[in-house]
């Protein structure tokens, strides 16, 4: 489904602030495999996201997504096919259109929609009111609402609903629960992986919960200094305990992960 | 105080210039971009009408003026999303080239006399006839509609793609929405807005001059300005009102300072004053709360101890 080969990228090169933030990084998922993405603070993870939606091009390297070279296409396009969550719940939406615009504008990536000049219809509404109450926040009956009204959880899985409206070929979660207190987390948590499970969307997701990055999906990637240090899944990730994982990630880079927010326990 | 010439004066003058309220309305407020071609495009516009107008094309001015305002817009968005030029001087620079281009319109003269020519308000004039407000109707007519299909549109899909860019550019960019091109629709419609008021206004005066969009940005955000502070809460709908009733209001303040004797050429440190105000106001309303807050702390202070 999406595969990497060899990409690098240098940040400022050339001067004193150049930042290696991309390693030759290869990296491949099957169609369904949802990953998750643990590493230090400055490993690579969100310029390893940034690098997939297009938010830049790589130095080097290549990336397919589905069967297509996306390597040099521009970010918008890529949006097409590619959803995307951030931490910051107000990033995903905009805060002066109602709910029901917002969808609409996330409903813009289905290939049927195809006249500029259509206006939000009769079944784009029912569709969107029955996506909401999916939800389970009661924001069906707040369609005409500006989303600057809601919370930050609801802003979340607002986001969720708009990333996954029309099935993206891959979903890129960039810790989009850590702004969440734990109850909200653990709902858009719940939502999340529901939907991910419904579509069989390909997935991946940056956490800083060691609990959630070997529980959640199946396989767990470890990064550091812009490079995929650790790939486990399948039978060994099963039976993977926390330290464990914190044991060979010290065995193959020569350090401890060191990540003033990581999250040890089970409940955090 | 005021006789009926007077208030269909400013009811006529303000709905001509809604048209640059609901313009800086779609680039300031929509897109969220200080668009400074507005005094340019202004002009054009007016060039544009008054030259059509002479040459005996009255009613082709006013799309020709349209078409023009476009392409100012254009060249700003061009400017400003493929050459990486900030916003507020990519609009600075197409204004200070649009000087030559207007005075290039109206033939290398900075005024076009249309006295004896046949202008879209004569034409309304002799099919309503002489004691009918035509001129009112005319301009009444233009905005509405104008403004009705802007607001319509702000309701499409592109329209909403084009509002979701300056509500929030992150967002839009994950919604496959292409921000170089709904900013570059969003400025052509703008300023294609902002010359028809220019070109309606030139019909309506019987005269162009190079000078007529000087300070236009501001006397159009002191309309929208003076709209959204008396009544711009709610819809989209509800928004479009406020900037055309205030641009009506903002006439009516210009014609009592004139009807108190203020010379004309004070009119543009009027505008600058009402804009500067209106837009302090916040920050002022804010500062005399938390001096009055002050003051009740320290009483309560000196009565306790």
């Amino acid at each position: 489904m999406l595969d990497l080969k060899r990409v690098s990228k240098t940040f400022n090169p050339g001067t004193v602030n150049e930042k290696v933030a991309l390693q030759n990084v290869d990296l491949h998922l099957e169609e369904g495999d949802f990953a998750t993405i643990v590493g230090s603070n400055g490993a690579g993870k969100s310029t390893l996201f940034n690098a997939i939606a297009g938010e830049f091009i790589a130095d080097t390297g290549t990336i397919t997504l589905a069967g297509q070279d996306i390597t040099m296409m521009p970010d918008y396009r890529r949006s097409k096919v590619i959803g995307r969550m951030f931490q910051d719940p107000l990033k995903g939406t905009a805060p002066h259109m109602t709910i029901e615009e917002n969808l609409a504008l996330a409903f813009l990536r289905a290939s049927h929609q195809t006249s500029p000049f259509s206006r939000i219809s009769k079944a784009d509404r029912a569709l969107f009111a029955e996506k909401l109450s999916a939800l389970g926040l009661g924001l069906e009956d707040r369609m005409k609402q500006p989303v600057g009204l809601l919370s930050g959880g609801q802003r979340q899985a607002l986001t969720l609903l708009m990333a996954t409206l029309v099935t993206p070929k891959l979903l890129l979660l960039d810790e989009h629960t850590a702004a969440l207190d734990p109850a909200t987390a653990e709902k858009v948590l719940d939502l999340t992986k529901k939907i991910v499970a419904e579509h069989h969307i390909t997935c991946l997701m940056i956490t800083h919960n060691m609990h959630d990055a070997l529980t959640l999906g199946n396989r767990t990637l470890l990064m550091d200094h812009g490079r995929i240090v650790l790939d486990v899944g399948g039978e060994e990730r099963t039976h993977m305990t926390v330290p464990e994982l914190l044991d060979r990630f010290a065995q193959n880079v020569g350090h401890q992960l060191d990540n003033d927010r990581i999250l040890l326990s089970k409940d955090a | 105080m005021f006789t009926v010439a007077t208030v269909l004066n400013a009811l006529e003058l303000g709905f001509i210039y809604a048209l640059v309220a609901m313009a800086l309305f779609l680039s300031f407020r929509v897109l969220n971009i200080a668009d400074m071609t507005t005094d340019g495009a202004f002009t054009l516009g007016c060039a544009v009408s008054a030259t059509a107008a002479v040459a005996g094309h009255p009613f082709l001015g006013l799309p020709l003026a349209m078409l023009s305002g476009a392409v100012a817009g254009f060249v700003t968005a061009f400017l400003q999303t493929r050459l990486a030029v900030p916003s507020i001087l990519a609009g600075i620079i197409t204004n200070t080239g649009l000087y030559t281009v207007n005075l290039a319109v109206m033939g290398f003269s900075s005024n076009v006399p249309m006295l004896k020519t046949e202008t879209i308000f004569t034409t309304a004039q002799a099919l309503l006839g002489e004691n009918s407000p035509y001129k009112l109707v005319v301009a009444a007519l233009i905005t509405v509609v104008v403004c009705a299909l802007l607001i319509l549109f702000l309701g499409t899909r592109l329209g909403l793609s084009i509002r979701a860019t300056g509500d929030n550019p992150d967002m839009v960019r994950a919604s496959s929405i292409n921000t170089t091109f709904t900013i570059t629709v969003g400025l052509c419609i703008a300023n294609a807005m902002t010359s028809l008021s220019g070109a309606v206004l030139a019909q309506y005066q019987k005269s162009a001059d190079i000078n007529l969009g000087t300070g236009m940005v501001v006397i159009g955000l002191a309309s929208l300005i003076i709209g959204e502070t008396l009544f711009g809460r709610g819809g989209m709908w509800t928004k479009a009102v406020a900037a055309v009733a205030g641009s009506v209001i903002y006439r009516f303040i210009i014609a009592i300072a004139l009807r108190a004797n203020v010379p004309s050429e004070c009119l543009k440190l009027i505008s600058a004053v009402i804009v500067a105000l209106a837009i302090a106001a916040p920050a002022l309303q804010a500062r005399a709360a938390f001096r009055r807050r002050r003051a009740h702390a320290e009483k309560e202070g000196a009565t306790r101890a």
